[in-house]
């Protein structure tokens, strides 16, 4: 997978915010503050403009692509979003290195990576209905295939539904935070499907 | 719903430019949304910063000026600002004395604060921070991610600020901020739902003749829902909420606080029944402030802040403040 591949990825992603933002922010209404959507989309939107003004000088990497997008997130979008899913995609492209080109094992290696760098900024765990019980899943199953990462990702999100929210605004609902299924989880499934997406496409 | 806006993706730029119109002793950085005072860096003062998102106006932006914050950095409606609003507004400020963050305890603010203190200093600036968690509504345990920050900031930023004016150093004032912050307890209740720009309607439900006890300034759901009360009865629950807290063996600022949908008439109402439970308590109440000045969008509500003072408290609470929100003394 080149620079090209993750590109795709990262505009597909776009594409699914864009048209999935209302169904965000519901579910952020139930247990947030009703912005994960609109905040996702902007971030997004952004990613798309940064990568399409991209710095010809720099080098042209798979590397490169998922730090710009991380490092666009974290300095676009605020609230908890940014920060989170600017450090999964930072951390992820820092683990890729300098390659021009990356294998599924390296990527799967890096998502692993980047997955723990979010566990660690957002102190949280698996099950405690945060974005993290989508991606550890999704990254476990990504050994098997992409489409069965996208699948886990949106089990993970899913199985969210009956917890109770540790971590984040959701936490200060206590028990009123069960029977949601968590934004952040939701938006992380996105993520995965259209991996899943595009890999398809490659293949 | 109707609102009084162009389009939801500019209420924040908008606000910005109107206000920048509105108050020319403030520096207005519409594009990378900064607000700082016009006179900063003031030579051999600590720099004051605080933000987090917009809704809660005057909170902080209106809080910026003499004696108070040196610079604010307003989020997206509802949603922290980004560090490099943070690092912008540090080093707008920093006249070489350091700066104080001061930042609500929100997993989001807190996140974005400290990769910008990380980036401040690292271009040279002494920063330290203080977090504010005064909101008894919800347990701090380690199921939530603590409390919420809320009324309690006001008192830390005009507290804080004039300590700063004092020409105090930067573990001074940061010692101050925290003393505060630990002083202080909020409790809120909403009688309507606040509405977002971006949803273009109410965030939650709340049915006509039911209240929210223990309401986040976010519209967050806090301890109960119940059927709607008189003034006097809502008095009773939360300053019961707060004194259960914080047991003061002293004199008491108050702040009774409109959401932004309660009409001061039904405030000032609403004062003297915390007042009166306050009296039946034994508490003695050394300053009073009344008004809209950690809002919630156009939710109807309002909430009580207490912060127990001693004498050095009360003197910097009585020090002149000049700020859009808040100004006496000067």
């Amino acid at each position: 997978m080149d620079a090209e591949f993750f590109r795709r990825w990262l505009t597909a992603t776009a594409r699914a915010v864009e048209r999935e933002a209302g169904r965000l922010t519901e579910l952020d209404s139930a247990i947030g503050d009703a912005d994960h959507g609109a905040n996702l989309r902007r971030g997004f939107q952004a990613v798309t403009e940064a990568l399409a003004a991209r710095d010809p000088q720099e080098p042209d990497t798979p590397g490169a692509v998922l730090t710009l997008a991380g490092r666009t997130l974290v300095s676009k979008v605020g609230g908890a979003s940014g920060p989170l899913y600017g450090t999964l995609l930072r951390r992820t492209g820092k683990a890729l290195g300098d390659a021009p080109e990356v294998s599924d094992a390296e990527l799967r290696a890096a998502l692993e990576e980047g997955v723990r760098a979010v566990g660690v900024l957002g102190k949280s765990e698996a099950g405690d209905k945060t974005m993290l019980d989508a991606l550890f899943p999704a990254v476990a199953a990504l050994a098997e295939s992409y489409p069965a990462a996208g699948d886990a990702a949106a089990r993970g999100a899913e199985a969210t539904i009956p917890l109770r929210a540790r971590r984040g605004r959701a936490s200060y609902l206590g028990e009123r935070s069960v029977g949601h299924e968590d934004p952040g989880a939701a938006s992380s499934a996105l993520l995965f499907a259209t991996l899943a997406e595009v890999a398809g496409d490659v293949r | 719903m109707k609102m009084l806006m162009n389009v939801p993706e500019r209420v924040v730029s908008d606000a910005l430019r109107g206000m920048a119109l509105a108050h020319p002793e403030l520096v207005v950085d519409v594009d990378n949304r900064v607000i700082v005072r016009r006179d900063a860096p003031v030579a051999g003062k600590v720099g004051l910063v605080s933000g987090g998102g917009s809704g809660h106006e005057p909170l902080h932006g209106g809080f910026v000026g003499h004696g108070m914050l040196d610079a604010a950095c307003p989020g997206e409606v509802f949603t922290s600002p980004v560090p490099d609003q943070m690092v912008r507004a540090a080093a707008a400020v920093d006249s070489g004395a350091g700066v104080l963050l001061i930042v609500k305890n929100y997993t989001g603010d807190v996140l974005n604060f400290d990769m910008a203190a990380e980036l401040a200093e690292d271009e040279g600036v002494r920063i330290a921070k203080v977090l504010v968690q005064d909101d008894v509504a919800v347990t701090d345990s380690t199921y939530t991610a603590g409390r919420r920050g809320t009324g309690g900031t006001l008192f830390v930023e005009k507290l804080a600020g004039a300590a700063a004016e004092e020409g105090a150093d930067l573990d001074r004032v940061a010692a101050i901020a925290r003393q505060v912050a630990d002083s202080s307890r909020s409790f809120g209740v909403a009688l309507s739902a606040c509405s977002t720009p971006a949803k273009g309607g109410p965030t939650f439900d709340l049915p006509d003749g039911e209240l929210e006890l223990g309401i986040g300034i976010h519209g967050e759901p806090g301890r109960e829902r119940r059927a709607m009360m008189t003034s006097g009865e809502i008095a009773d629950v939360a300053v019961d909420a707060l004194l259960e807290d914080l047991r003061p063996d002293g004199p008491v600022l108050a702040l009774v606080n409109g959401t932004g949908g309660t009409p001061l008439l039904e405030l000032y109402g609403f004062n003297a029944e915390v007042q009166r439970v306050l009296t039946e308590r034994g508490v003695a109440v050394a300053r009073t402030l009344v008004g809209n000045y950690v809002t919630s969008l156009d939710m109807a509500g309002a909430s009580v802040t207490l912060c127990q003072v001693d004498e050095d408290l009360l003197r910097l609470w009585d020090a002149p403040v000049s700020t859009p929100g808040l100004r006496w003394g000067r």
